[in-house]
C-alpha cells in the first residue's frame, strides 16, 4: 500500500517536472525566435517609420527624414505636406524616392526606438497600442502587409545605390514570425 | 500613349510610362509654369495638385497620374483658395528671383484647401518641404496668413 503510494506519487512529481521542463523549453524557443524577429524589428528599414517623436528617420545612420516633414494627425504627414507629395504606391527609380502602398507612420503607441526585446515584445502584442490587433493580426502585419514587406524591396536611392534590405530574407523571417506565435508568443524579460 | 487630364484639359502624350509627371507636363503638355529643381523630391519647385494634393512632380511616374485630375500653377487661381494665394503674393510682393514660387503657391493652395485658418506652425509643417534660396520665407508664411484672411471674409 505504501510502497504503491510512494510510486504514485513519485509519478506525478514526474509528470510535474517535465511538464514544467517543457513549458520552459517552450518559452526558451519561443524567445529565440523572437530575438530573430527584434533583428529585424530594429533594422532602420523597420525602425525609421516607428520613431519616438514625431520625425520619420532614414539611412541606417536613422537620420531625421530630409526634407523635414511632420507625422501630423493621421501619422501620415500634415495639411499641404502629405507622405504621398513624394511617396508613391512604389519606389521610384528616376527620383530614388522610396514607394509603397499606404506610406505612413507607424503610430507613437508603435514607437520602437530604444526598446529593449522584452519591452518591444510586450508593445507588440499589446492591443491598446497596436492598433488591436489580437496575435493573427499581428502575425498578418509583418508577414502580408505590404509596406512591412517593402524593407526587404526597398530600391534605390536618389544615387542609384540599392538600399540594405531588412536581415533575414523575407521567407524566412514570415516562418519564423509564424513559429513564434505557434509556440505561445512569449516575450523575453 | 497616356491620358493626361491636365488643368481641364485632356492631353494624349506619347511618352514612356517611367517618365516623371512633371516633364510629361513641361514638355508633353507644354506647360512651363512647373519648374524642375532636383528633381528627388528634396525642393517642392515642381509642386502640382494630383486630386487636390500637392505631389511633387518629379517623384510620380506619368502613368501613376493618367486618369487623375492634375492642377498646374497656370490653372490654380481659377479656384477660390489659388485666386487668394496669388493675390496675398502680389500684394506682399513675396517673389524674389521667382523660381520657387509655383512650387510654393501649389503647397500653399493644398495647404488653405484642408486648413483654412493655419496657424504658424501649420504653415511651418506644410511648407517646410519647400526651399526657397532666395530666403522669402517670412513673406510667404505672411502670404498664407493674408489669403487665409481673404478666404475668411
Amino acid at each position: 500500500m505504501n510502497s504503491s503510494r510512494i510510486c504514485f506519487g513519485f509519478l506525478l512529481a514526474s509528470m510535474f517536472a517535465s511538464g514544467a521542463g517543457a513549458a520552459q523549453d517552450r518559452q526558451v524557443e519561443s524567445e529565440k525566435l523572437f530575438s530573430d524577429i527584434y533583428s529585424v524589428l530594429t533594422h532602420p528599414r523597420c525602425l525609421n517609420c516607428h520613431p519616438k517623436g514625431d520625425s520619420p528617420k532614414q539611412g541606417l545612420d536613422a537620420h531625421v527624414h530630409v526634407p523635414p516633414v511632420a507625422r501630423g494627425e493621421h501619422d501620415n504627414g500634415v495639411a499641404g505636406l502629405e507622405c504621398s507629395a513624394c511617396h508613391q504606391t512604389s519606389n521610384y527609380r528616376a527620383s530614388g524616392v522610396p514607394g509603397a502602398p499606404n506610406w505612413h507612420l507607424a503610430p507613437v503607441s508603435m514607437a520602437w526606438e530604444g526598446l529593449s526585446p522584452g519591452e518591444l515584445c510586450r508593445a507588440l502584442l499589446d492591443k491598446s497600442k497596436n492598433g488591436n490587433k489580437d496575435l493573427k493580426g499581428i502575425v498578418d502585419h509583418m508577414t502580408r502587409d505590404e509596406l512591412v514587406a517593402w524593407g526587404w524591396a526597398p530600391g534605390i536611392d536618389a544615387d542609384g545605390r540599392a538600399r540594405e534590405t531588412a536581415p533575414i530574407a523575407k521567407p524566412e523571417f514570415d516562418r519564423i514570425v509564424h513559429a513564434w506565435a505557434e509556440s505561445g508568443a512569449k516575450c523575453p524579460e | 500613349m497616356i491620358s493626361l487630364h491636365v488643368n481641364d484639359k485632356t492631353y494624349q502624350l506619347d511618352v514612356p510610362p517611367e517618365m516623371p509627371l512633371l516633364w510629361a507636363i513641361r514638355d508633353g503638355a507644354g506647360l512651363t509654369g512647373t519648374k524642375y529643381g532636383c528633381g528627388i523630391a528634396q525642393c517642392g519647385a515642381c509642386t502640382v495638385h494630383v486630386d487636390g494634393k500637392a505631389v511633387r512632380s518629379c517623384s510620380m511616374p506619368v502613368s501613376a497620374a493618367a486618369g487623375k485630375r492634375i492642377t498646374t500653377i497656370e490653372n490654380v487661381g481659377a479656384t477660390r483658395a489659388g485666386k487668394a494665394t496669388q493675390t496675398a503674393w502680389e500684394k506682399l510682393d513675396v517673389v524674389q528671383c521667382g523660381y520657387c514660387q509655383s512650387g510654393q503657391i501649389m503647397s500653399a493652395v493644398a495647404l488653405l484647401k484642408e486648413k483654412a485658418k493655419p496657424n504658424d506652425a501649420d504653415i511651418d509643417a506644410a511648407m517646410s518641404g519647400n526651399i526657397c534660396r532666395c530666403a522669402t520665407y517670412v513673406r510667404i508664411r505672411a502670404a498664407i496668413h493674408e489669403a487665409a484672411k481673404t478666404l475668411a471674409a
